[in-house]
């Protein structure tokens, strides 16, 4: 069988249009409109169950979309079976052939489209993903490190417009997942392909990504470049997946300004109008966010000494954990519930331990407003947040 | 490396306390006695095929073969010497290859739809497809022969074929399912991304990786077929096939002949096992 068209070592944009998949009553994916640049390394970031699989399966023609189109490079792919379109994907547990050994396996999308010698692709390959002399070995010989570049080469070989991968880390442990992470950011930028990428790791979709789009229950709840998300969720959802956020009931006692002026838990909060997803007159409710790390704390006896104009919550420490970089506290601040605050080991003061009464105080310009009609919870991942904040500290 | 270990400890335990008079001999006995039961029960085994291989170099007075008297390879110069013999396995072994083709093909096909589709008699196929293997064999065979019986159809080569086919399917489908099952369907979708139409994934992906449930399968119909008399009996009218030939040879005597063929097949089938062992032991090394 030979393809309509050569490969190219470029790649492509994939555009979704309102594609959507449903499983009898089930909505795994509601309509849709995604578009993937030429040459970017995009992430499809949520929870299990979120439709990005789903997603992706549908660009490469393992499932067909209830509704909407697919175009890869402009061309409309929708009815093309998954043989006969210009994508390749690496599988989440690789699904490397098992009775075939390595080079067989890699060569084998090039035998099927009819290449006649294929020794020298093949090994080339090999040596990009560093695994020449593992040719005559059967996949079950190697490491998971080991059949997860083998699954990247096996696919990278079809000089596909577009690689999608679908959490192709998820079977490694962290140590190898962040080699593998750097490794295939670096093939990425050396061959130009577009790469989606499909996890549910969000500090894996922030290294790796040059767009992540963060989707929740079969939609995407937000797109953008990872600082951007972090800085500025635009939902609750996005807010608590990607790293922790404190979020603080509150409402709306002035707008008009350049702040807008809050009133949470019994005293004055500010928020930059322009930071404020929801509708903000006076009298709406809002959620005001921060992330811990933008927080500080003073001893109540020091409350005097805390920068003008910072916004303020006074509050009792509930819990403090050292870890390293940061101590992580856990105040009980009335009217607010509990607020999550990293501060950086540099220098420390004694009297925060737990019980001691304190002032939680940050930038205005660190708060963030989103609309107050919104679960809080939606998106808490337990112990998501903790990697992130390594960074962040 | 187990015995030498136990050995380690108890001469430790041994040096440290005043040495306990534990005899020699039990302890060595306490060591061995894994190695002595396996070798117990692997005599229990052979001992049967040694018997009928002993005794195809016998050279019997009288027509019955039971009693040893005196060396002699008679019987293996001319393994058809008897009447009827070497016709009657002929045919056995002309119904064995086709009875293995037909439930072969029809089993792994039966397998793959149980495996991977789901349709309306799905579960009274899978119960009924191990109905052959629940019920007594002898039940079987006389209710067939009723239905051809009755069905007005010649027994023959073909009754005997229909009913081999017939009772190999279920093992052919239980042997190819259990490895359909364990196949992850990942694999087929893979070689369909990298650019395989259905049928070049079915040939290049799906039957290569079936191929030892397939292969055990067919083994299993070949032996089952081949060595078939209660159902081969009552549907063969008058076809004569090796088993039934030596059922009928027993009542007037047994000749060293049926020693030569039962010989015979037990050594095909261990150097069958053994090259298959050797390919295996010799593709592993070449990948390392």
């Amino acid at each position: 069988m030979t393809m309509t068209h050569t490969p190219q070592s470029s790649g492509g944009d994939v555009r979704l249009s309102q594609i959507s998949k449903t499983y009898g009553s089930f909505t795994a994916v509601h309509p849709l409109d995604l578009t993937v640049p030429a040459g970017s390394f995009f992430a499809l970031l949520g929870a299990s169950g979120c439709g990005k699989t789903t997603t992706l399966r549908m660009i490469a023609g393992l499932e067909d979309p209830t509704t909407g189109t697919v175009e890869l490079s402009g061309e409309d792919v929708t009815a093309l079976p998954p043989y006969k379109r210009q994508v390749n994907t690496v599988f989440q547990n690789y699904a490397l052939f098992p009775h075939l050994d390595i080079y067989e396996n890699v060569a084998f999308g090039l035998r099927r489209r009819g290449v006649k010698s294929v020794k020298k692709q093949v090994e080339e390959m090999l040596d990009l993903v560093q695994l020449g002399p593992m040719a005559r070995r059967k996949p079950q010989q190697l490491s998971g490190g080991q059949q997860q570049r083998v699954a990247v080469a096996r696919a990278l070989i079809n000089h596909p417009q577009v690689l999608l991968l679908d959490e192709p880390l998820g079977a490694l442990d962290l140590k190898l997942r962040r080699q593998m992470q750097l490794e295939l950011k670096r093939i990425q930028t050396e061959v130009g392909i577009t790469f989606v990428h499909v996890t549910h790791d969000q500090e894996e979709a922030m290294t790796m990504a040059d767009t992540v789009a963060v989707m929740n229950g079969g939609r995407v709840e937000q797109l953008g470049a990872p600082a951007d998300l972090y800085e500025n969720p635009a939902t609750t959802f996005v807010a608590n997946f990607l790293g922790t956020s404190n979020l603080i009931e509150a409402e709306v006692v002035e707008a008009g300004g350049e702040d807008l002026l809050l009133r949470a838990a019994g005293t004055k909060l500010r928020l930059p109008a322009a930071r404020c997803s929801a509708s903000a007159a006076a009298g709406d409710k809002v959620l005001a966010g921060v992330r811990p790390e933008k927080m500080a704390l003073a001893h109540a006896d020091d409350a005097a000494s805390v920068t003008d104009g910072h916004n303020r919550l006074p509050g009792r420490i509930k819990d403090a954990s050292f870890i390293g970089v940061s101590t992580q506290y856990v105040i009980e601040a009335p009217g607010a519930g509990e607020i999550s605050v990293y501060e950086q080991n540099i220098t420390r003061d004694g009297r925060l331990i737990p019980g001691a009464e304190v002032v939680v105080h940050w930038n205005p310009a660190h708060t963030f407003g989103l609309d107050a009609a919104q679960s809080l919870l939606a998106g808490k991942t337990g112990a998501a947040g903790a990697d992130l904040d390594e960074e962040a500290a | 490396m187990a015995a030498t270990e136990t050995t380690g400890k108890t001469t430790g335990k041994t040096a440290g306390t005043t040495p306990r008079a534990t005899a020699a001999p039990l302890r060595w006995l306490r060591r061995n006695v894994v190695i002595l039961a396996g070798l117990a029960t692997l005599a229990y085994l052979i001992l049967p095929n040694v018997v009928v291989m002993v005794f195809s170099f016998n050279k019997p007075h009288g027509r019955f073969n039971y009693q040893w008297q005196q060396f002699s390879t008679d019987a293996w110069t001319d393994p058809c010497g008897v009447a009827d013999l070497c016709g009657s396995l002929g045919l056995s072994l002309q119904i064995a290859v086709w009875a293995t083709v037909g439930a072969t093909v029809l089993g792994t096909m039966i397998a793959f739809a149980l495996a991977r589709y789901r349709f309306r008699a799905r579960a009274g196929v899978n119960t009924l497809i191990f109905l052959p293997m629940a019920m007594p064999e002898v039940v079987m065979a006389a209710s067939l022969a009723t239905l051809f019986l009755n069905m007005g159809i010649q027994f023959g080569f073909w009754t005997i074929l229909i009913a081999h086919i017939m009772f190999c399917l279920s093992f052919v489908v239980t042997a190819v399912k259990a490895r359909v099952m364990s196949m992850d369907p990942r694999l087929e979708q893979a070689a369909q991304d990298l650019y395989a139409s259905p049928v070049q994934t079915f040939l290049r992906v799906t039957l290569p990786i079936a191929a030892p449930g397939i292969a055990s399968g067919a083994l299993l119909s070949f032996a089952l077929s081949f060595d078939d008399f209660i159902i081969t009996n009552f549907n063969a009218g008058s076809t004569v096939t090796f088993p039934m030939f030596v059922w009928g040879s027993a009542q007037r005597g047994t000749p060293v002949q049926i020693n030569v063929i039962g010989t015979a097949m037990f050594l095909v089938a261990v150097l069958c096992v053994l090259a298959g062992q050797m390919a295996g032991t010799r593709r592993k090394r070449s990948k390392k």
